[in-house]
Order: structure tokens, then C-alpha cells, then sequence
């Protein structure tokens, strides 16, 4: 049984799976695209050690059926799987996984690139580095699901 | 009247405690709670400009009315990815 496109919880990630759900469906798309986001062991000077990612997982997920739904309106017969991980995760250990069918690659690559970026705009997920020598929670973007030129932003790195 | 809240990130650790029950007056708002809390914990003072808030699971304005029983949730900015 393929797992649900849209996920969020402390279980590892796999891209296979989510290809496999993406491709089962397919009829119009000719392009999977997929983007496995890991922890890095350094971040602006610091050495990582781990990293604990916080979530609001119900509204995490309705974040992702936004961005869902905002990539079926850009991109013609466009799909989207998308599962972030939550909890501790270790040096190389995968925190998002992103797989994208659209009908032609440029799509795919253009759609699959606003994935993230939006998930970085309007997922309510956090994280808590712990690095040598302290802790920090990172804080990024306010999260504002109709601020219309941050999806102006992702749309123009996502297709450059 | 009461609703749940609902902090994350370091407003968690701010507050000690992710969730909290407050009892609401007629006519609060979203930025009312927020105002209440910030009383409490003036730590959340400097996340004024830079929150997101939610009520019952949707992204939500500071002006929102609440209602008995509702979710209101405090988000400082995210870094998901």
C-alpha cells in the first residue's frame, strides 16, 4: 500500500515510497522530480550536532494541502508528495522529502523547487540546533499563508 | 469563557508549557490573548512584530474574534525544511 502523499511525524523518511505513490497515479505527468532535505553538520559558523524539530502537525499538514494546491494551479497536471520529519534527527539524517510529477521536466524541477521554498514560508515547523557550545531555535520567516509576495518569491526562484 | 492555547518553538520554553487554558473576556481577540500572555511573560514582548497566530487550525489575523472553546495558537517565525 503506497503511504499518503502528505505526512508529518518522527518516523525516518524514504523518497521510494513517495515516488512509487506519485507515479502509481500517473497518466498526464512525464516528470518526477524528488528533493530529499538533510542536517547539515555546520550552519553560519557553528558546528551541528543534532537538530529537534518542533511541529503543529494538523496545521502542518494543511500548509502542505495549500502548497499542494498551489502547485495544481501553476503547473499543468502537477502532483505533489511532501513529508517532513519531526523529533531528533542525527548528522545526514533526512528532515524533508519532496517528489513532484508534472507533465514536462522543466515543470517538474520549477514545481518541486516551490515545494520547498514554501514549505520554509508557511510550514509550522521549527528547528532547535544544538551545536558545540549551546542551542538555538532558528527563526526564519513569519508564517503568512496569503502574503502574496513571498509566493511571488518562491514562484521566482523556483523558475529562474 | 476559556480557550486553549498553543505555543511552539521558543515560546514554549518561554511559557514552560505548550499548552495553557486562559479564561477569555467578551469581545477578545487573537492580539487581546496575546496581550494577556505577554503580561505574564515578557519574553514574548519581542516576538510582537514577528508572530503568526492560528485559531482552530487556520492561519489567523491578530484581530480575530475567538470564541469559547477555541484553539488559538502562537507561532514565531518557522524553519522547516
Amino acid at each position: 500500500m503506497n503511504p499518503p502523499l502528505l505526512g508529518i511525524g518522527p518516523a525516518p523518511l524514504a523518497l521510494a515510497p513517495l515516488v512509487q505513490a506519485i507515479a502509481a497515479g500517473a497518466r498526464d505527468q512525464g516528470a518526477v522530480v524528488s528533493f530529499l532535505g538533510l542536517v547539515r553538520d555546520h550552519n553560519v559558523g557553528r558546528r551541528v550536532q543534532h537538530i529537534v524539530y518542533d511541529a503543529y502537525e494538523p496545521l502542518a499538514i494543511k500548509a502542505f494541502e495549500r502548497i499542494a494546491a498551489e502547485i495544481a494551479g501553476r503547473w499543468p497536471a502537477a502532483r505533489l508528495a511532501l513529508h517532513h520529519r519531526t523529533g531528533r534527527l542525527e548528522i545526514g539524517e533526512a528532515s524533508v522529502a519532496i517528489v513532484v510529477a508534472t507533465a514536462h521536466r522543466a515543470e517538474a524541477y520549477a514545481a518541486c523547487r516551490y515545494a520547498i521554498e514554501r514549505v520554509k514560508q508557511i510550514a509550522p515547523v521549527w528547528k532547535h540546533e544544538y551545536f558545540e557550545g549551546g542551542d538555538v531555535w532558528i527563526e526564519g520567516a513569519t508564517a503568512d499563508p496569503d502574503d502574496q509576495a513571498a509566493r511571488a518569491d518562491a514562484e521566482r526562484v523556483a523558475c529562474a | 469563557m476559556r480557550v486553549t492555547v498553543r505555543l511552539f518553538a521558543r515560546l514554549r520554553d518561554i511559557a514552560g508549557a505548550g499548552e495553557l487554558e486562559r479564561p477569555i473576556a467578551p469581545g477578545a481577540t487573537i492580539a487581546s490573548v496575546w496581550r494577556d500572555l505577554a503580561r505574564e511573560y515578557p519574553d514574548f514582548a519581542q516576538y510582537e512584530r514577528s508572530i503568526s497566530s492560528a485559531v482552530n487550525l487556520d492561519y489567523a489575523r491578530m484581530d480575530r474574534a475567538i470564541a469559547d472553546g477555541d484553539e488559538i495558537a502562537f507561532l514565531p517565525p518557522v524553519s522547516g525544511g
